[in-house]
């Protein structure tokens, strides 16, 4: 599903990512772990398309087409989706309105028809609840005021609504309480399906006890040092990442 | 000639039609010497910094238009409120048009400036109300001295004004360049409630000049809710200047939305006499081309426990320029004032300009007074966000400066008016999202 090929990239012309590889498959679940400063957040905002960052070597290749150059837009369109580690307040919208906004674009994108009203009203009442999430919740203005927990579940929500091929979560544990934790991997559990993948990216293993990875990473200065299974998540948990690095330098 | 010139013998012409033994007459006599020796407002003072008349003072305008109109209600349909039921006051070129408007004195008086000014039975309302609060500022006093026509409004005690009054000013273009000068006098008694809209609106490309003078009396708890919708073509500019006097328990709030014309200076100020008083200011400024909207608001605590909200927005691309001049004045008597006031802009070109200059004076040392002003880009961040969710650039861009207008129009009680406004809102930003808000 997800090809990424010897991905170099760089902002305000420093390098920030030196040459990743990494490929998901359909049904899989992949975690990237790595200290502060690793490039874990870049690689997630260069996969969705952030124009700060330049992508100066390698490609990125989804679903078989080569998505380097696309616009943020365009990779929503085409069912890619990043949970932001720090989703942005908008006055002025309302998280229904967004989000109804935001499926008639990407379907008009695909070449389809809005979707009718009571369809829509059917799905945010269906989705919203699977996330625990107050009616309420739903006219206020766009994460305007929300609590870091309330700001990820509505993260989450979007997903469910936009249903994406590719889910990435950006530290979306992050700052959450364990009640929140749960609600939230929850609904990320039950919207995996054989034909999505999603990529976690995380500081913690805690999460990672609550959607279990088919595949974890470590990512070290931009690179992918090493890969095993969830196993590695908590070796990492218990011997932090200065081994890894003493590795690197060794080899 | 010069414009102050003409003006000047203008005033001696006028003076010929009016009852001259009036007591209004020494108003209009001080008014025009006041006009005289100071002349029109420059860059020199510190209130009119930013913005120049210079461009506008050259035309020759016609001081007195010729009497004939033959505009229809086809033609002013689409500047009104048409879909709900309001009493409305017309002026076509500064002169009453009796065919066009629907006046009452029927519980209350929405009417004419000119017979309260003239009839006896009006006369200790307008020894009372008249020029009380208007300050002396020359463009102020220019209006007095010709000071002769507008809308006059009353409403008694603890009446309810039943429909919104609408007050319209149209120019038509029979003269090559007019200038107009309404006076509007508008008393809400003890206890009264009113709903009032005002527009000036050009029917022509020639060039108009108004400069308009509103004196408001909200007495003791009485409610006065009032909206300026300022739309007009780019020939037309306008001085608004609108004083409005509140006395304890009342509560005054103002809308002032800024889309259109090519000079705009609306000095609005409020003066509490009283405790527990609310007054609200908001705006919405959407600008392009080269126009120019400056807002000069004044808010002056005089007594404790009372509130003030300001909140206006500008939006301005080419070559347009915004001007916020926001000054809060709180007495060393008025304690527990609580004083906001919020000015926000996003500057869309390059060439456009916005000047936010906020000024409180407080001598009371128990206040909650806060400000804050900001001028700015579109937000980066949530253009990126609202694009990572599938919404294209052009659309998110729109999307995002709608939210962010949209936002002062929470507090429009009257929801036709509310309507209008967000449409023109999502018009001028080329906004087609499919809902509301």
């Amino acid at each position: 599903m997800l090809k990424i090929q010897n991905l170099h990239a760089s902002v305000e012309g420093e390098e920030i990512l030196k040459g990743i590889n990494l490929e998901i498959n359909p049904g899989e679940v992949h975690a990237i772990m790595g200290p502060n400063g690793s490039g874990k957040s870049t690689l997630a905002s260069v996969i969705a398309g952030n124009e700060d960052f330049e992508v100066t070597q390698g490609d990125i290749i989804f679903e078989k087409a080569n998505i380097s150059e696309l616009s943020p837009e365009e990779r929503a369109h085409r069912g890619i989706f990043l949970s932001f580690q720090y989703p942005v307040e908008i006055p002025g919208v309302s998280v229904t309105n967004f989000i109804k906004t935001s499926i008639n674009q990407v379907r008009k994108a695909r070449g389809e028809k809005d979707m009718p009203a009571n369809e829509m009203l059917k799905k945010i009442r269906e989705k919203s609840a699977l996330l625990d999430m107050d009616r309420k919740f739903l006219s206020r203005s766009l994460n305007e005021g929300f609590s870091g927990g309330e700001k990820k579940r509505n993260e989450i929500f979007q997903m469910a609504m936009l249903e994406p091929k590719l889910a990435i979560l950006d530290e979306t544990d992050s700052g959450l309480d364990i009640d929140a934790l749960r609600i939230v991997s929850d609904g990320v559990n039950r919207l995996k399906t054989k034909d999505n993948a999603t990529l976690v990216i995380t500081h913690y293993q805690r999460l990672l006890d609550y959607v279990v990875p088919d595949v974890v990473h470590v990512l070290l200065d931009g690179k992918i040092v090493k890969s095993g299974d969830k196993e590695l998540a908590k070796e990492l948990e218990e011997r932090g990442y200065d081994w890894l690095k003493a590795e690197q330098v060794n080899a | 000639m010069k414009l102050k010139d003409k003006l000047m013998s203008s005033y001696l012409a006028f003076e010929e039609q009016v009852d001259i033994d009036h007591d209004i007459h020494q108003v209009r006599d001080e008014a025009i010497k006041f006009f005289e020796t100071t002349g029109f407002p420059t860059k020199k003072l510190e209130a009119w910094k930013y913005t120049s008349l210079n461009s506008i003072l050259k035309e020759d305008y016609s001081i007195f238009p010729k009497k004939e109109d033959a505009i229809d209600y086809k033609d002013i349909k689409k500047y009104l409120i048409h879909d709900i039921d309001t009493y409305t006051i017309v002026f076509v070129d500064g002169i009453y048009s009796s065919h066009l408007s629907r006046t009452t004195h029927d519980k209350l008086d929405a009417c004419l400036m000119s017979s309260a000014l003239n009839k006896p039975k009006y006369k200790p309302v307008v020894d009372k109300y008249f020029n009380k609060i208007a300050p002396k500022e020359s463009m102020v006093a220019l209006n007095t001295a010709f000071a002769n026509e507008g809308a006059y409004i009353r409403i008694p005690k603890n009446v309810a004004a039943e429909k919104p009054i609408q007050i319209l000013n149209f120019s038509t273009g029979n003269e090559s360049a007019l200038m107009i000068q309404p006076r509007n006098l508008i008393i809400a008694e003890e206890g009264a409630q009113v709903q009032i809209i005002e527009r000036h609106q050009s029917l022509t490309e020639n060039p108009v000049l108004t400069n308009s003078v509103t004196e408001v009396f909200v007495e003791k708890n009485a409610n006065v809710d009032y909206y300026k919708i300022q739309n007009d073509k780019t020939s037309a500019s306008l001085i608004d200047n609108t004083y409005i006097k509140q006395s304890r328990d009342s509560v005054c709030s103002m809308h002032t939305f800024s889309f259109g014309g090519k000079i705009t200076r609306n000095n609005l100020n409020f003066y509490q006499h009283g405790e527990n008083i609310n007054s609200i200011l908001k705006g919405v400024t959407i600008l392009e081309g080269k126009q120019h909207v400056d807002h000069n608001t004044l808010v002056h605590h005089t007594q404790p426990n009372c509130e003030s909200h300001q909140d206006y927005k500008g939006i301005f691309s080419d070559k347009s320029v915004g001007v916020f001049n926001g000054n809060v004045y709180v007495d060393r008597i008025a304690q527990k004032t609580d004083a906001f006031q919020s000015n926000n802009n996003i500057i869309i070109d390059d060439t456009a300009t916005c000047n936010s200059k906020p000024q409180l004076e407080i001598f009371a040392d128990d206040v909650k007074c806060s400000h804050g002003c900001t001028i700015g880009q579109l937000d980066n961040e949530a253009l990126y966000y609202l694009r990572s969710r599938g919404i294209p650039k052009k659309e998110a861009r729109a999307l995002l400066m709608f939210a962010f207008a949209n936002n002062v129009l929470d507090s429009v009680k009257i929801p036709e008016i509310k309507k209008r406004i967000t449409k023109q809102i999502a018009l001028k930003l080329g906004v087609e999202l499919g809902f509301n808000l």
